[in-house]
């Protein structure tokens, strides 16, 4: 069957069972869009405000559902626009393809009109990328992407397809997706030396990261964690991986971890990294981190192993492989002494909040939490809204909170929102952002009125850019360079501008009320609190710096 | 002067496709590592190409970097070369100021190294050289007695060696 360019990226979108691509048209696209619109039976076409908005609803929709979540624009400025979402799904192992048309070969590096080499630019934040400038290598190339996407350790591709070849005709044939690369296996010896590792443990804890959800091993990590009595730590990524109430779970580690976790860490005599990468933001002074353990780490990307911590075993493979062949070698077991211990460091301590305020953070989240159940999807932005959130809600489910951890995108909460709920229509999402974050995404309203997703914002409003004024308050001499938004924004009136519903609160009970309400709108809803710019997010170990030097209040 | 067997050196067969060469040294450049030397040609198999990179590493960051770079999709494989097992060439092309009184004494050092003059003009002449590193640096050091033009050097290409014998800056 010969068919067009245009129509091979359809075909084998549909080959891949994608439904929904998330995307903005342009000139290059135009055959692509064109073919888009005869094939709208099969494949939804949601366009977003802008592109970038398109590349965090991809990630969003990928991070909900585990699928690989698609985006596509136009050549140059579409294309460049993907580049801060491409990198916050390499950042946090997330796979999407993004599929951008480029000029018409002939015109290729003449500095054409909206040419840029996207390729190039994206090399370093791709896992790899294709420029197709022949019809013949198209639907391999596309394949590939979604095959290079999904395996060993996720992660975001690109395919450019010049203009010429959306155009072009060649023989196609249905293909089912290639299978998934090969993981490493695990082998007996190495399950044997672990599993007896963790059995002469006096003192063990888990550092569990994304990676424990990517594999969708959470359920066998709290099988081993109860039957040998193990403490669990969770990175940002792993928010949820136990539920938050669980006596096991000690909560997050790091800068803005508890400190029950950042003690257990720092006193066991055991530390199995599963899935985590030890990065600066947990291990803040890698020489000192978990100096009494023996670390055991377990990461399917081998490049992981000694990159930011020295381990004494690290072992190769996806967590839930792991964790299904060690568990059983593991014995049962009972910590009483350690885990009283872990206990006694208060895990979920109430940190000082600003005494004159009437509105506090952790009685937002308790709030949300309150109202909200296991299914519920947690979408935040970046910054101080983002840690509270982390710290506060009660996670009940693994993989329901979805945040930028390793890039830290300001601006990707709303577009991820809507790429949640487009992936899990039947749940209800709940978008937690600040004032700074919110300013660059509101724009994404547009496209959830389109599109008719009813999501809740709790946008926590202080007026100021939270954590960099943290940061000047404590570091630099309260010199607030550029932090402070005094716009006087009025934003139930821009809610009402863009056809949305606003409410605007400043006790808990106004924030009780509005989102009892906000939770049966049919329109998205945002609901602006009214917080003081003194809320600190604590407790926080400064860059670099251990446990010891934890500032509590 | 680089001093190239206390350097590491990896050898990196690679598809021989466009932009490969770009991800590779791309790969070196964001993790922090800065390139000594690079040589890149097609294999016996034209589909493959060899990258031939020697660098300045620590211990635990050349682990890093190695399966950083394997990771990539056009990464067939990366072999550490260390002195017992490879055999590393260079190619040496310079341009000397050479009066007709100075010929005969430059063409005996040449031919003390094995070099050839491949070009001769009045007053200068150029000659090749190929060997060990360390031979072209000892050739730059002796004719440093004279007016050198230019130097272009290839920097280093490497193969292993099939067995474990002697150094591989074993000479040519």
């Amino acid at each position: 069957m010969k068919l067009t360019g245009s129509q091979i990226v359809a075909e084998v979108l549909l080959e891949h069972g994608v439904d929904v691509v998330f995307g903005y048209p342009g000139g290059t696209a135009l055959n692509i869009y064109d073919e888009l619109y005869k094939y709208s039976d099969r494949i939804r076409h949601v366009r977003t405000a802008d592109e970038q908005g398109a590349s965090y609803a991809a990630d969003g929709y990928a991070r909900a559902t585990g699928k690989t979540g698609v985006m596509m624009s136009t050549s140059g400025p579409g294309a460049t626009n993907l580049v801060t979402g491409l990198a916050t799904s390499y950042m946090d192992s997330i796979p999407v393809v993004a599929i951008t048309s480029n000029v018409p070969d002939s015109l290729i590096g003449k500095d054409s009109f909206q040419e840029i080499s996207i390729t190039n630019v994206t090399m370093p934040i791709t896992k790899h990328n294709f420029f197709v400038n022949r019809i013949e290598d198209l639907a391999d190339c596309l394949r590939k992407a979604f095959q290079i996407a999904q395996s060993g350790r996720r992660g975001p591709v690109l395919v450019d397809i010049t203009k010429d070849v959306t155009a072009a005709s060649t023989e196609y044939q249905h293909q089912e997706p290639l299978p998934l690369k090969e993981k490493p296996v695990i082998s007996e010896e190495d399950a044997r030396k672990a599993a007896k590792m963790i059995n002469d443990a006096e003192r063990p804890v888990v550092y569990a990261g994304g990676g424990v959800i990517a594999s969708g091993a959470e359920e066998l990590l709290r099988e081993l964690c109860r039957k040998a009595d193990i403490p669990v730590v969770h990175t940002l990524m792993a928010c949820g991986v136990l539920p938050s109430d669980d006596p096991l779970c000690l909560g997050m580690v790091g800068m803005h971890g508890s400190i029950a976790a950042n003690r257990a860490v720092d006193h066991a005599d055991l530390v199995i990294a599963l899935g985590a990468r030890f990065s600066d933001r947990v291990a803040l002074n890698p020489q000192k981190f978990a100096r009494r353990a023996r670390i055991l780490q377990v990461d399917v990307d081998k490049s992981e192993v000694d990159k930011n911590v020295q381990v004494d075993m690290a072992v190769v493979g996806d967590d839930k492989s792991f964790l299904e062949k060690v568990t059983p070698l593991v014995d049962g077991a009972k910590h009483t002494e350690w885990h009283e211990r872990v206990l006694n460091w208060e895990t979920k301590h109430r940190y000082p909040e600003d005494p004159d305020a009437s509105l506090h953070p952790s009685e937002i989240m308790k709030i949300i939490s309150d109202y909200t159940d296991s299914d519920t999807y947690y979408v935040t932005d970046v910054g101080q809204h983002q840690m509270w959130a982390a710290q506060y809600i009660n996670h009940r489910s693994a993989n329901h909170f979805i945040t930028s951890g390793g890039l830290g995108t300001m601006g990707f909460g709303y577009g991820a929102a809507i790429g949640a709920k487009i992936g899990k229509p039947e749940e209800q999402v709940v978008m937690i952002t600040g004032d700074g974050s919110f300013n660059m995404d509101l724009n994404e309203v547009i496209t959830a009125i389109r599109e008719k997703l009813p999501i809740v914002t709790v946008l926590l409003n202080n007026n100021v850019l939270g954590m960099v004024y943290q940061w000047q308050t404590i570091f630099y001499d309260k010199r607030y360079s550029t932090t402070i938004n005094d716009n006087g924004i009025d934003y139930l009136k821009v809610a009402e501008g863009f056809g949305a519903k606003g409410y605007r609160c400043s006790t808990p009970e106004e924030f009780d009320a509005a989102f009892k309400e906000a939770q049966n709108s049919d329109v998205p809803v945002w609901i602006e609190c009214l917080i003081s710019p003194e809320e600190r997010v604590l407790p926080m170990i400064p860059g670099g710096k251990t446990v010891d030097d934890m500032i509590i209040n | 002067m680089y001093k190239p067997l206390t350097k590491n050196i990896v050898s990196v067969l690679v598809l021989n496709k466009a932009n490969v060469l770009a991800r590779v040294v791309g790969m070196f450049g964001q993790r922090g590592f800065n390139i000594d030397s690079l040589t890149v040609s097609a294999t016996n198999d034209p589909t493959i190409s060899r990258i031939t990179i020697v660098f300045d590493a620590r211990a635990t960051s050349m682990q890093q970097i190695i399966t950083q770079t394997e990771k990539l999709e056009v990464v067939k494989s990366v072999t550490v070369l260390t002195r017992e097992n490879g055999l590393y060439r260079d190619m040496l092309l310079m341009k000397v100021q050479a009066r007709p009184e100075d010929r005969q004494a430059i063409k005996n050092i040449v031919d003390i190294y094995r070099g050839r003059i491949v070009d001769l003009s009045r007053d200068s002449l150029i000659v090749e050289l190929t060997g060990t590193p360390n031979k072209i640096n000892g050739f730059i050091d002796v004719m440093a007695d004279y007016n050198i033009q230019e130097v272009c050097r290839t920097g280093i290409t490497a193969i292993e060696v099939a067995e474990n014998i002697g150094e591989g800056d074993r000479d040519d």
